[in-house]
Formats: C-alpha cells, sequence, structure tokens
C-alpha cells in the first residue's frame, strides 16, 4: 500500500519526459557528448606515448566504433523528430554522410585545384596561364605525355587485354583444376603493392658489369646465352617498356578474372551453332565470343586505361622518373612536395583531369542512359 | 544399353572436338605464360631466406640448379623487422613498426566506406527524396576523377586543423577517394533485393535504421565482402596517399613508404629488400586467396551484367 504510489510517480515523471521533444534533445546531448568525446580522444590518440601496437589497436576502435556509435545516436535523433520532419531527415542521414565526404574530397578540391592552377607556387599572385604553358611545353612534361601515351596508355592496356583475353579463353579449355592454378598463378600480382612488385622486378633487371656473377635474373639469360649484361632501367626509351611490363604483370590478372566470368556466360548453343556451321576456333572467337563480351572489355578497357594514365608508384620507385621514364602524376607530385610549387602542380593535375574527362563523360552518359527510370 | 552407347559416344565426341584442336599448344602457351607469371615473386621469395653474401654474389636460381651448397637463414627477416639490428648499418630498418602502422591505416580505411557507403547506397536505393538522381549522377562522376586532383587542397585544409600526419587524416582520404565506387558498387547490388523481404517490417513499424543494420547490411554480406577486400588490398598497397598526408617520420609511416626509403637507402642490400618486400606481401595475399571467391564476384559483378 506505501510503496505503490512511489513508483508509479517515477514512471509518471518518465513518461512525462518520455516525450519525442525531450528525448530527442537527450540524443542530441547524447551526439554532442560523443562528439566532444571522440575529437578530445583524437587529440590524445593523435599525441600519445604509447606502445604502438596499443595505440594502432586504440586507434582502430576508435575509429570504426566513433563512425558506428555518431550514425547510430543521429538516427536515434532522426527518430523523435514528428513524422514531416522525419522524411526530410531520413534521407540526409542515410545519404548525407556520403555526399558530404563525396564532395569534400572530390568535388570542391577539384574546383580549388583549378583555382590554384592559375596562381603562383605559394597561391598569392594570380599567374593566368603560366602554369599551363609548363605543363605544355616543359620537357619533363613532353616526355610525360610521350610515356602516358604512348608506352603506358598504348602498351600497358593492350598487352594487359590481350594477355587478359588469351589466358582467358584458353583456360577455359582445360582441366578444371589445371585452370584454377592457372588462373590462381596469373591473378595473384593482383594482392602485390606496386612498390613490392617494383622490388621483384628491380631484382629481375638487376645489372651487374660484365664478368661480375649476374644476380638479375634478365641478366644471367642474356649472358648465359653470350650477350653482353645491360642496364636495362637506363636504355632510353626502352626502359619505359619495361617498367610498363611490371603494370601488365600486375593488371593481367584482372582482365582475365572479369573477361573468364564474361566467356562462361556465353551461350553455349550460339558456339555450338558456329561450330557445327564449320567455323574453327579462332573464328569462332572472332565472330562469336569477342562481339557477345566486348561490353565487358570495354568496361575493363576503361580501367586499365584510367590506371595507365594515374600510374605514379611503379615510376616513383624502379626510376623517380628518371632516365626518361617521367610520367604526369609523377611530376605533379616532384612540384609539390620537392619544388613546393602548388600552382604548376596544381596544373599539371588539371590536365591528368582533362586527359581522363572523356571518359567521366562517358560514364556519365552511359549511367542516365541505363537509368531512365531511376 | 546398345541405344545408349552411342548417344554417350556421340556427345563425348561432340565435346571434345572442341577440346582437340591443338589442346598441346594451348596448355604450353598457358604453362609457359605462367611460369613467366610466376618466376619473379619465387626468386623474391629464395633471395630473401638466402643469408646476405649468397644473394649479392650469386642468382637465385643456382639454389635450385646446385642445391648442395644453398644455405637457407631466417636472418633477413629478423634484421627487417628490427628484432636483431644486423649491424648499426641496418639499425633503424624496422618493419615492424611500420607493419602495425599500415594495419592501423588499412582496417579502419575498409570498413568506414562500406559504413558509410553502405547507408548511402540504401538510401539511394529504398528512400525516395527529392534530387535523389542527381545527388548519384554526382557520385558516378566522380568515380573516375583522379584522386591526384584532390591532393593539395586536402593537405591545405590538413594542415590548418591538425590531421596531417595522423591516422584519421588519411582514414578520412582513403574514405573520400573509394567512396563512389563504394556507393555505385553496392548500390547495384542493395537494389536488387526484393522489396517483399522488408515490406513486412515495415509494416510493423520498424525505421530504415533497423531495417538496414537487421535486413540490408546481413543481406548484402556478399556484395560488402567484395568490396572489402578490393577496399584492403587497394589501402594496404598504396602509396601515394600515404606519402602526401602521412608524415615522413618514420613513427607513422607505412609499408609500402618504408619500403621505397629502403630501395633508395638500401638498394643494394637485396637480402634486406626482399625480405621487406615479401613482409608488405604476406597479408594481402592471405585476405586475397581466402576471399578470392567475394572478390571475383565484386569485380565481376558490374561488368558482366547482360
Amino acid at each position: 500500500m506505501r510503496r505503490a504510489p512511489e513508483p508509479h510517480s517515477r514512471s509518471s515523471l518518465l513518461a512525462r519526459l518520455d516525450t519525442p521533444l525531450w528525448r530527442g534533445v537527450l540524443i542530441a546531448a547524447a551526439l554532442a557528448v560523443s562528439g566532444a568525446f571522440l575529437l578530445e580522444t583524437f587529440y590524445f590518440l593523435r599525441d600519445a606515448t604509447l606502445p604502438q601496437w596499443l595505440l594502432a589497436l586504440l586507434a582502430i576502435a576508435w575509429g570504426v566504433g566513433g563512425v558506428m556509435l555518431l550514425f547510430t545516436l543521429a538516427s536515434y535523433l532522426v527518430e523523435q523528430f514528428p513524422a514531416t520532419w522525419k522524411r526530410r531527415l531520413i534521407p540526409i542521414l542515410f545519404v548525407g554522410p556520403a555526399v558530404a565526404v563525396v564532395v569534400g574530397y572530390l568535388a570542391l578540391p577539384t574546383l580549388r585545384t583549378l583555382i590554384a592552377s592559375f596562381y603562383d607556387a605559394n597561391g598569392q599572385q594570380f599567374v593566368g596561364l603560366a602554369n599551363y604553358v609548363y605543363a605544355f611545353s616543359s620537357r619533363e612534361m613532353l616526355i610525360s605525355f610521350r610515356n602516358n601515351f604512348f608506352f603506358w596508355l598504348t602498351f600497358g592496356t593492350s598487352f594487359s587485354l590481350i594477355l587478359g583475353l588469351i589466358v582467358a579463353v584458353m583456360a577455359d579449355r582445360t582441366h578444371p583444376v589445371f585452370e584454377k592454378i592457372v588462373k590462381a598463378i596469373i591473378f595473384m600480382p593482383m594482392a602485390i603493392s606496386m612498390v613490392g612488385a617494383s622490388v621483384i622486378w628491380k631484382f629481375v633487371y638487376e645489372f651487374r658489369p660484365a664478368g661480375a656473377p649476374q644476380i638479375g635474373l634478365l641478366n644471367a639469360l642474356v649472358t648465359a646465352m653470350g650477350g653482353d649484361p645491360t642496364p636495362w632501367l637506363l636504355r632510353q626509351p626502352w626502359n619505359n617498356l619495361f617498367l610498363v611490363f611490371i603494370f601488365v604483370w600486375l593488371q593481367t590478372g584482372f582482365a582475365m578474372v572479369v573477361f573468364s566470368a564474361a566467356i562462361k556466360n556465353v551461350p553455349a548453343d550460339i558456339l555450338e551453332a558456329g561450330r557445327i556451321d564449320g567455323a574453327n576456333e579462332v573464328q569462332v572467337f572472332f565472330h562469336i565470343t569477342l562481339p557477345t563480351i566486348k561490353g565487358t572489355v570495354l568496361t575493363v578497357g576503361t580501367t586499365i586505361v584510367l590506371g595507365t594514365l594515374k600510374i605514379f608508384d611503379v615510376v616513383q620507385s624502379m626510376t623517380g622518373g628518371n632516365y626518361g621514364t617521367q610520367v604526369i602524376a609523377n611530376v605533379q607530385y616532384t612540384q609539390m612536395f620537392r619544388q613546393f610549387n602548388f600552382g604548376r602542380a596544381s596544373a599539371v593535375a588539371i590536365v591528368l583531369l582533362l586527359v581522363v574527362l572523356p571518359i567521366m563523360l562517358y560514364n556519365l552518359r552511359d549511367f542516365s542512359k541505363r537509368t531512365e527510370a531511376f | 544399353m546398345s541405344s545408349a552407347a552411342p548417344t554417350r559416344s556421340l556427345s563425348r565426341t561432340g565435346q571434345k572436338s572442341h577440346v582437340k584442336p591443338g589442346v598441346i599448344v594451348v596448355y604450353a602457351i598457358l604453362i609457359f605464360l605462367t611460369f613467366i607469371w610466376i618466376t619473379p615473386t619465387i626468386g623474391l621469395l629464395i633471395s630473401s631466406v638466402r643469408p646476405a653474401d649468397a644473394v649479392s654474389t650469386s642468382g637465385w636460381w643456382t639454389v635450385l640448379t646446385n642445391p648442395g651448397e644453398a644455405e637457407f637463414t631466417l636472418d633477413n627477416y629478423r634484421i627487417a623487422l628490427g628484432i636483431e639490428t644486423g649491424g648499426r648499418k641496418y639499425a633503424n630498418v624496422n618493419l615492424l613498426s611500420a607493419l602495425v602502422n599500415t594495419i592501423a591505416v588499412a582496417v579502419p580505411s575498409t570498413i568506414i566506406p562500406i559504413l558509410i557507403a553502405a547507408a548511402a547506397a540504401y538510401g539511394f536505393a529504398w528512400i525516395r527524396f527529392p534530387g535523389r538522381r542527381w545527388l548519384f549522377i554526382l557520385i558516378v562522376g566522380l568515380m573516375s576523377v583522379p584522386l591526384q586532383v584532390s591532393l593539395i587542397p586536402v593537405l591545405r585544409d590538413y594542415i590548418k586543423v591538425g590531421l596531417n600526419g595522423t591516422y584519421l587524416g588519411v582514414w578520412l582520404a582513403h574514405t573520400g577517394f573509394g567512396l563512389p565506387l563504394a556507393v555505385y558498387l553496392l548500390y547495384n547490388y542493395v537494389s536488387t533485393i526484393p522489396r517483399d523481404i522488408f515490406e513486412s517490417a515495415f509494416i510493423d513499424g520498424a525505421t530504415h535504421f533497423t531495417i538496414f543494420t537487421r535486413l540490408i547490411l546481413p543481406l548484402s554480406t556478399p556484395a560488402l565482402a567484395s568490396f572489402a577486400v578490393f577496399q584492403f588490398l587497394w589501402t594496404w598497397n598504396d602509396l601515394l596517399v600515404a606519402l602526401v598526408f602521412l608524415s615522413a617520420d618514420a613513427g607513422t609511416q607505412v609499408l609500402t613508404q618504408r619500403l621505397l626509403g629502403l630501395m633508395g637507402s638500401f638498394g643494394q642490400d637485396w637480402h634486406l629488400l626482399t625480405a621487406g618486400a615479401f613482409i608488405s606481401m604476406i597479408l594481402p595475399l592471405t585476405v586475397f586467396f581466402l576471399l578470392q571467391r567475394y572478390f571475383v564476384r565484386g569485380l565481376t559483378a558490374g561488368s558482366v551484367k547482360q
């Protein structure tokens, strides 16, 4: 009898507090507190002197947990609003973070780089097109254009695509176990960084003067056959091809896997019909298989073309852009971090953007055609 | 019996007719290519376990051609990881700390964009709101923008707010650069989930958040996993973003940065470089082979659709 009113009054107090408004206020407060907490922990983690592995572990938990916490709290907050507001806020909750990140890291920076490309090294003085004059006429940029378009784009893309196609088509006709092993080996370099691959290939291209024992595979082969050892990475302009081959080594597996999946999707009855009509395997490939997977070849080709235009790691770690192997992305990096010329680096970046612009526009057109009903 | 036999043999010859011609040539070409593809990596592995003088005086293949004289050691790995100093020259190689840093960079750089992208994919696929199409077109349009274009402005902001050289800065950068592709791929998957699966949850009064975390995320596991492998390999193997946003001091450097540094300063110490390169390859190769199925599915998701 005596106890009864107490829980009752407590629950009524809770009930009074449990309105959408109050819940919203509480969640907002929780959001603010956790935001402040995350910020403080960020400063702590940045400046802390803990054992490194512990710091790394804490950082991972902080980063991943922080994003989950903020998202969960924010969605509770949104749920407290009346229906009309909720309808407006929910899209922001789900799509907002992605749009904000993409705008902040890609859209706005692109505009700012465009503006910076018309200013001097420190971004103080408007210099008009001076940086673009540099970007289109300096020696290193002209070498870069030659290398990017002729060596990287032409050879890198066509070698990767052709080798990928060859392996995909041929492996399809072999014993399933053999096919699996071949594909795994060709695909494996995909998991290796370009820097790691550079160590591997630098070792293959290693040069020792004639007479000394060659520890690089390529020169060992050449000398074993009676030739003179060659400093492969110094021989202009062919050294570009040796760099391109590293890229091909990394990319062929990617092309092969996608082509292989596409080839297995080519309807068997069409192939059979072609064979019954007397077409040989080469004809079947060029008249049936290839036209059917044309779209896939185009997609993979686009990806690899983009990769060749942006190529950086291989050149940076193999030659640093010396000996006539300079590429656009490496010029930008050098201008930014060795010359500290933000204006020129920005102009070079914009040149890179102009080069990939057709691919971007094609992507967009293709997308809006496919999603009329979106 | 007598009627079944001919049909069977007919179908068998029918199958074999497109296997037979040049089948030896096919095997020969494939074996040749596979041999070329794997030899450099095998050379790296063998060199990484040979003593330092052996690596610099004879080719790694002598281990195979002359196995009697072959010696093996794990010293290269001990020196590269900084467990053993190997003399003053190698005192600051210490790839172990770079390995820890790389994990600290790559794991959140994989999980954060997936969370954000999955939420966005759900929003674009299943919530109607004005401007939906235009925002999605914006994201698709930014998919092929080279990240080089963003580096300078983002770096300037980072310096202003103190994000430069921090894990958070790199995570956010990887998130920003990987997000368009992630949203696009996950949208393709999430939009194909039949609506009736979560219709009843809606009728029961479930919120979008509940549906997203309880239904959409579990149902999208294959797509999430395939993108996760993708993004993990990408962030683990990245050099450019690390060079720009992580400071040059050894405390925060990742493996690719350290390896690049080793190539510069220890260019002739092949025992060290090969061990270092292999250390940087172990984890991505493991992840890659364990989750290869998902990875391949992710690769072929968009491009093989007919």
